[in-house]
């Protein structure tokens, strides 16, 4: 039976995966514990590529046995086979096989958390009438056993028509092993005859599938009854044969009647799902655990907003306190190795381009892998301690105040990690209005490439004193924070008040409990943002710093006085290159701003990625520098006019920092802009918008202070 | 809180009600069906935030959060004292 679906598969499509046997698709609800399954599951042997056409990562990792491999792909969380987000479609979509690039799959692993069977088991029924092989995993089930939930597998699967029920715990490894194998011998089952949830709704299915021209699935087909003739359905409705439009709506007007059919469906199947719980589900008094004791505390409104703001506090103290020696190492070594390469090379370009161009550029750069680390590390653990979900529910009515919604807050907070997560998590919003204002506050929360610069010039510039428990370093950061949130939301407030105006979206979101993160997930999530971190470094980065030194060093010029010191005539050798020429056409532009032509080339040169102007200054200041072992900072204090006063002082300072809060200097992020407004205009008006604040901004600082 | 009736939105912390009747003419509506809010669920108040709202729900063991204007699509018969 699966083999027939097969057809509908061009040939081109099945070569992209032919190494592995079969395919597998893991499905489950958001919150399900799938991904900790699944990296339980497949360990560091995953790839995370891209759907064709759409943003949404697509993990794939393999099973090995003996004998064969098997190819597991993670969907994105659904609650059910009825799409409300282009998220939850493209789960359905590659379940169904109608994604390009990707089998159908030859079974289904559907992850079922044991503490929430009621809403699982909703979708699991739904994917029994797909037609294929399904395997069901209980996961968390140590959680529901602490909670007094007692399941009966036998009875569960019985009730399942017979299909294979494993219980996990994928945190310590729990009944893996046995999973593993049932997932090994998974395509060779037979897909389930079931049938028992909505007996009326399958029957005029299987009656329909009859004179279909092509072979389709039973869920499809009943998808096309319940949600109608729209999107994918209408291909379905095609393939039905010519007075198929008939026979569906006389099926839909039986099953229905003057129910709206997404109601009726709901209605059905969890009284299905009640009868099955009765049935599997025994509840003895709850084992009090310190999970249930700390959400009830956080479930009464002072504690849980109290609790918001001292969780934000901690992870900026975190980010800016416990990286500070490790930066510093990193940052001595840097200079250390900077100097051993420049004593070895001797003089001349080849060693100019090894320690002024890489070293300093990439070196300078590198120093804010730990900050990084450490800010997505808390990112990662809010989010899979279910925290994350829970800021949402707390900070819905303030987000509502300005015409957003709590579901605007995690792609917000995601945003202070990377804009670029952030914006394609506004996914799960559903309100296009919505979405399209969330998508343009979002670059103004202060991302991990705007650390760098902040956490350069604050070190710098701002004095290290204590104000009440906190620093003043600390305390400027914090500032510029809450001044990216600030920005944010009166943009969102502009855009909802003009181009976007609309009525108040609504707002349902599900709020899990508390649970210990897994290490495992942790880390391979944490390694793979270093990974995505070091490769920048090492291509965009690295290109640009070499690129920059090549416009710093050329064109030489013989033509130096020759009493000048050496720094001296290094100086005047910079301020004729090709950087110095063009820096100093467009000083004009900026020396309203306080910034010299160095300054002013940095910026530009950091429009493609803002950490470059790092990357920039650390070149730049390192040719023309006095003592070659000062650290970037030390540099940039000691920067001058021609006239002797300081480039760096401290209006001119915060003038920077507000230009950096604002801009948007990310070519990544007008990219998935672009991507999922699918037009030109959004990604166009958020450069001009930014900049110009940012402009506007940094002269208001320099002129007015 | 009278415009509240007799719905979810009424239901003080702690306190259980079975879903009566749900109103399901609007699509936000049927979608909090989708995730289980029909006729003959249990739903207890666990919560709520600053100001009442949005409110917090347990329905079989999860967490779900409404507004109070989402919350008032659903009739609900208290199935304890606490009335």
């Amino acid at each position: 039976m699966t083999k027939s679906t097969e057809t509908r598969v061009s040939l081109a499509d099945i070569t992209v995966s032919r190494h592995a046997e079969a395919s597998i698709a893991v499905v489950g609800g958001p919150n399900s514990g799938k991904s900790t399954l699944f990296n339980r599951l497949t360990g560091l042997r995953q790839r995370i590529g891209n759907y064709p056409g759409v943003t949404v990562e697509r993990h794939v990792g393999t099973l090995k046995s003996d004998n064969r491999t098997i190819e597991l792909i993670d969907l994105p969380g659904t609650h059910a086979l009825s799409a409300h987000s282009s998220e939850e479609q493209i789960a359905i979509d590659v379940i169904f096989g109608r994604m390009a690039g990707t089998q159908p799959p030859d079974g289904i692993l559907a992850v079922v958390d044991a503490t929430n069977l009621y809403q699982g088991l909703y979708l699991v029924q739904q994917l029994l009438e797909v037609e294929v092989p399904v395997v069901v995993a209980l996961t968390m089930s140590d959680a529901a056993e602490l909670g007094g939930i007692k399941i009966d597998i036998d009875k569960l699967s019985a009730r399942l028509g017979g299909i294979k029920v494993c219980r996990v715990v994928a945190t310590t490894g729990k009944g893996i092993n046995e999973l593993r194998n049932a997932l090994i011998e998974l395509p060779n089952d037979q897909p389930p005859r079931f049938a028992d949830a909505w007996p009326e709704l399958s029957a005029a299915a299987s009656e329909l599938a009859k004179s279909a021209t092509v072979p389709l699935r039973r869920a499809e087909i009943e998808r096309l009854l319940i949600d109608g003739a729209s999107g994918a359905n209408q291909h379905v409705l095609e393939c039905l044969g010519n007075n198929a439009s008939a026979q569906v709506e006389r099926h839909r007007d039986q099953l229905f009647g003057r129910d709206p059919p997404l109601a009726k469906e709901a209605r059905v199947r969890y009284a299905w799902v009640r009868d099955v719980l009765s049935d599997v589900q025994q509840k003895l008094p709850p084992f009090y655990s310190w999970r249930t004791r700390l959400t009830e505390f956080f479930n009464q409104p002072i504690p849980g907003t109290i609790g918001l703001f001292v969780v934000m506090a901690v992870v900026f103290q975190a980010v800016f306190a416990w990286a500070t020696p490790i930066m510093d190492a990193i940052d001595a070594a840097t200079a250390a190795l900077g100097m051993f390469v420049s004593r070895q090379l001797g003089d001349g370009a080849f060693s100019s381009l090894i320690g002024d161009g890489v070293i300093a550029g990439v070196g300078s750069v590198i120093v804010f892998l730990p900050q990084i680390l450490i800010l997505f590390l808390f990112i990662i653990l809010l989010e899979d301690s279910g925290y994350l979900a829970r800021a949402a529910y707390l900070l819905d009515r303030a987000m509502r105040s300005v015409g957003l919604s709590g579901q605007s807050i995690i792609p917000m907070i995601s945003s202070f990690a990377c804009a670029v997560p952030g914006i394609m998590a506004t996914r799960v919003i559903p309100n296009r209005r919505d979405r399209i204002a969330t998508i343009l506050a979002a670059p103004f929360m202060t991302c991990s490439a705007r650390l760098p610069v902040y956490a350069l010039l604050i070190a710098a510039f701002v004095p290290v004193r204590d104000v009440g428990f906190l620093n003043l370093q600390g305390l400027v950061l914090f500032g510029l924070y809450m001044f990216g949130i600030i920005m944010g939301v009166l943009t969102a407030l502009l855009i909802r008040q003009t181009a976007m105006r609309g009525p108040k979206p609504p707002f349902a979101l599900m709020l899990p409990e508390f649970r210990r993160p897994n290490l495992q997930t942790v880390l391979i999530q944490l390694l793979g943002r270093a990974r995505v971190f070091l490769y920048r470094a090492g291509t965009v980065i690295f290109s640009v710093a070499v690129i920059v030194w090549a416009l710093a060093y050329f064109p030489r010029t013989t033509d130096i006085d020759p009493m000048l010191s050496d720094n001296e005539a290094a100086a005047a050798q910079l301020e004729q290159s090709w950087l110095g020429r063009a820096g100093h056409v467009v000083e004009p532009v900026f020396k309203p701003l306080g910034w010299d032509w160095r300054v002013s080339s940095a910026v530009i040169a950091g429009f493609p990625a803002r950490e470059v102007v790092i990357a920039v200054l650390g070149t730049v200041y390192a040719i023309g520098d006095e003592a070659d072992e000062a650290t970037l900072s030390q540099r940039l204090k000691s920067a001058t006019w021609p006239d002797g006063s300081l480039v760096f002082t401290l209006p001119m300072v915060l003038g920077l920092l507000i230009f950096y809060a604002c801009c948007l200097q990310c070519a990544a992020t007008l990219a998935v802009i672009r991507r999922e407004t699918n037009s030109w205009r959004w990604p166009i008006f958020a450069w001009a918008y930014m900049t110009s604040i940012g402009y506007v901004g940094a002269l208001l600082a320099y002129q007015l202070l | 809180m009278a415009h509240n009736g007799n719905t979810l939105a009424a239901l003080k912390r702690g306190q259980k009600g079975i879903i009566k009747a749900v109103d399901a003419t609007d699509p936000q509506v049927q979608r909090l069906m989708t995730l289980g809010l029909v006729e003959g669920a249990e739903v207890e108040l666990a919560g709520a935030a600053l100001g009442g709202d949005p409110m917090e729900f347990r329905l079989f063991g999860c967490g779900i959060s409404l507004r109070q204007e989402q919350a008032r699509h659903f009739t609900v018969t208290s199935c304890d004292s606490g009335d």
